[in-house]
């Protein structure tokens, strides 16, 4: 018997089971707002499923995780769905628990030409295997506030050109309205280190997982130097993400800028500073660089019990048109599908952003996302270099001091 | 005698009999299965794990033996685990020190003058240490905001600039000490409160007598006959912040702030078990934590036992 036939008979006999008409309980894992994306489809796939019953297990974004994790060590209380965030699926996809999507009876190869090239990437172990399909991603752009750069006189497309421009019109900004032009330097640095990679190159480490900072990583000492000159001319609000001084100075319009993925828009329109419709507006990240805030998967543990329906789930959430755009209408999850992204509702003009077409350019920003590669260490180097970034721009360390102290903390760490 | 019974035959180990020779062994088994499973069990696994480098997503049975090199990592200067330990052992000193200085003299105030009022007292500084460390974190940042915070409105009122309280890394340690401080204060007066009630009026009566004042009556008497009960809540405090981790934890998230001044031992060894999923690091950590502790718990063992009456 040839490979091929057996992948089609393992097929066809999962198949038959799944579709049996005995009823069934999926375990489906999540996290908020996931729920609130997958409660928005579901009545589509009762209607088409009624024997299969969706048991929905939601915990907190941490809480899950962990959870997960757990559960994953021991193969003990597993569902038989996984919501896994991007932050997590490089670790989840170095471990052993997680389906290969890739083998037969997934043969999930041909489904991955469907969706947005730079998620494959991120759901794929260095050994090639393909754990989690993706269902939404966070194309990156920059909000503004355009009343606050017409007050200061600044054309916005001048932003975008360098960096340099960017940093010269905050000063602008501040001088003329006294608004800041962006929450923390420390934001600067993130897109910095995360656009501009090589073929093969991850944020901190390269494809032969070389640790990539370090004093003479161009990258790294140009989003050190630029972060730095933002707060020493004082154009930061020192405000951390998710803070009671970030939804202020939403509010009052006191910081001109802010980098997010598209699910800002939404959380600014929906709770944090509704007043502020048509105020804002969005475009590319300076220097035409691209990048994604954000994304979620889906993957099916080795040992779940109905790994057929976790299947047909996991398609009918992430393949299916209507249930793309049914969550991107809910909450604002932009969808990983690419022909979902084709749907009239993307060239509808975005009343918040004061009628701008601006999903056509979430779009267009999420084509031109360059894969990353990911390492089993980033939230080690991540946060080590964070620390170093801080004790740069707060206690004014040399940057390349911090940048190869970094290197030796990670290097001892990642073993 | 012969009153002695004969010794049972095999066939008279009855059920009634077997019953009366196992059933306390059944009845305190609870506590031996839980402390097994939850307790020993464990302990033995971070130690296994500590002498491993192990990835949890990996499941169990893929751990791979490297020795002492955890420990050796944990110890080497630059690493991270040096600059908690710090942290730890800063924001500690910071709580713990006013906490005691404060709760003795406030627990003395109360039993010596205050009484009347002890219930209510006792009960209002018991509050904080039973409230939710999540309701506290939200008041406390709140509180502490830089922009839109009650202590910096205040310090607006009289004219100084605000604070980063939770932003500055050198301000971080104090902010996070302060709220440890109001949390456990009151749990260390009512400590306190206990001992002194366990101190017989008599003697003070017999002081009273001979002359002593008030402040005599404290320093000779009281303090001396409260030795057990501070070294008690002395190593409790002890053990208690050099563990610390809900109040920086929600204050400042899992970075431990500004410059990550706020990271501690314990949240290191969270971050570094689950975040990084190094669980073989992590418990190695653990292990040097554990030293530490029983170190400087060793050393106010020493402080107290030197003077003789414990």
């Amino acid at each position: 018997m040839n490979k091929g036939l057996v992948s089609v008979l393992a097929a066809a006999l999962l198949l038959g089971q799944a579709h049996a008409q005995e009823k069934v309980t999926l375990t489906v894992a999540v996290f908020p707002s996931l729920d609130s994306s997958i409660k928005a489809i579901l009545p589509a796939w009762q209607k088409k499923y009624p024997n299969v019953t969706i048991n929905m297990q939601a915990q907190q974004y941490a809480d899950h995780h962990n959870a997960m994790t757990t559960a994953l060590a021991t193969g003990q209380g597993l569902p038989d769905v996984m919501a896994i965030e991007v932050g997590y699926v490089a670790k989840f996809a170095e471990g052993q628990g997680l389906e290969d999507l890739n083998k037969a009876p997934y043969n999930a190869a041909a489904a991955k030409k469907l969706f947005t090239p730079f998620t494959i990437a991120q759901a794929t172990s260095s050994d090639g295997r393909f754990i989690a399909m993706p269902t939404d991603i966070g194309p990156g752009t920059f909000f503004y506030r355009k009343d606050v750069l017409d007050k200061a006189g600044v054309n916005p497309v001048n932003m975008q050109r360098s960096w340099e421009s960017y940093i010269a019109a905050g000063k602008t900004i501040k001088a003329k309205t006294g608004a800041y032009l962006v929450n923390t330097a420390a934001s600067v640095y993130g897109i910095i280190i995360r656009t501009n990679l090589k073929p093969g190159e991850g944020i901190y480490f390269d494809k032969g997982n070389n640790l990539l900072v370090g004093p003479d990583n161009a990258r790294f000492v140009r989003a050190f130097t630029l972060s730095k000159q933002i707060r020493d001319a004082g154009l930061d609000a020192k405000v951390g993400e998710w803070t009671n001084e970030w939804y202020d100075a939403f509010k009052k319009g006191t910081v001109a800028t802010q980098f997010s993925g598209a699910w800002l828009q939404g959380a600014l329109q929906n709770w944090m500073a509704p007043d502020t419709k048509g105020l804002w507006r969005v475009q590319n990240l300076p220097e035409r660089s691209f990048a994604s805030w954000g994304g979620t998967f889906y993957g099916i543990p080795s040992k779940a019990k109905n790994k057929g329906w976790a299947w047909e789930f996991i398609k009918f959430m992430t393949m299916n048109q209507s249930a793309q755009i049914a969550a991107f209408e809910d909450n604002g999850a932009f969808p990983a599908l690419v022909s979902a992204q084709k749907d009239k509702v993307f060239s509808e003009p975005v009343d918040f952003l004061g009628g701008q077409k601006a999903r056509v350019l979430w779009r267009d920003a999420a084509a031109k996302t360059q894969p990353i590669d990911v390492n089993k260490y980033d939230s080690v180097a991540d946060q080590i270099v964070q620390t170093e970034l801080t004790n740069v721009l707060e206690k004014g360390k040399d940057i390349k001091q911090a940048l190869s102290d970094a290197r030796a903390q990670i290097l001892r760490r990642a073993r | 005698m012969s009153h002695r019974l004969p010794a049972p035959a095999r066939a008279r180990l009855s059920y009634a009999r077997l019953q009366q020779r196992f059933a306390p062994y059944v009845f305190v088994s609870p506590f031996f299965l839980l402390f097994l499973v939850f307790g020993l069990f464990p302990l033995l696994f971070s130690l296994f794990l500590a002498f491993h480098l192990w990835s949890p997503l990996d499941g169990l049975g893929h751990w791979k033996f490297v020795g002492f090199e955890n420990f050796a990592l944990a110890l080497d200067r630059q690493d991270q685990f040096w600059t908690t330990l710090k942290n730890t052992v800063w924001i500690g000193l910071l709580a713990g020190v006013p906490q005691h200085l404060a709760a003795l003299p406030l627990a003395f105030l109360i039993h010596q003058s205050l009484r009347r009022y002890q219930s209510t007292l006792s009960t209002v500084l018991f509050l904080p240490y039973i409230t939710n460390a999540v309701a506290i974190a939200i008041v406390f940042a709140t509180l502490y905001s830089e922009r839109l915070g009650l202590l910096n409105y205040l310090r607006g009122l009289v004219g100084l600039d605000p604070v980063r309280w939770l932003g500055d890394p050198s301000m971080v340690p104090y902010s996070v000490a302060a709220v440890v401080f109001w949390r456990y204060l009151g749990w260390n007066v009512v400590l306190y409160l206990s001992g002194l009630q366990a101190i017989s009026e008599d003697v003070y009566e017999a002081a009273t007598v001979d002359g002593a004042g008030k402040w005599q009556q404290f320093w000779y008497i009281t303090l001396p006959l409260l030795r057990p009960m501070m070294f008690y809540a002395f190593t409790l405090t002890i053990v208690g912040n050099m563990q610390l981790f809900e109040e920086p934890f929600m204050l400042l998230g899992d970075g431990g702030g500004s410059s990550g001044a706020g990271l501690t031992t314990a949240m290191h060894i969270f971050n570094t078990a689950f975040r990084d999923l190094d669980m073989g690091y992590a418990s190695a950590m653990s292990w040097l934590l554990f030293l530490a502790i029983f170190a400087l718990s060793m050393v106010n063992n020493v402080l107290f036992s030197r003077g003789g009456e414990r």
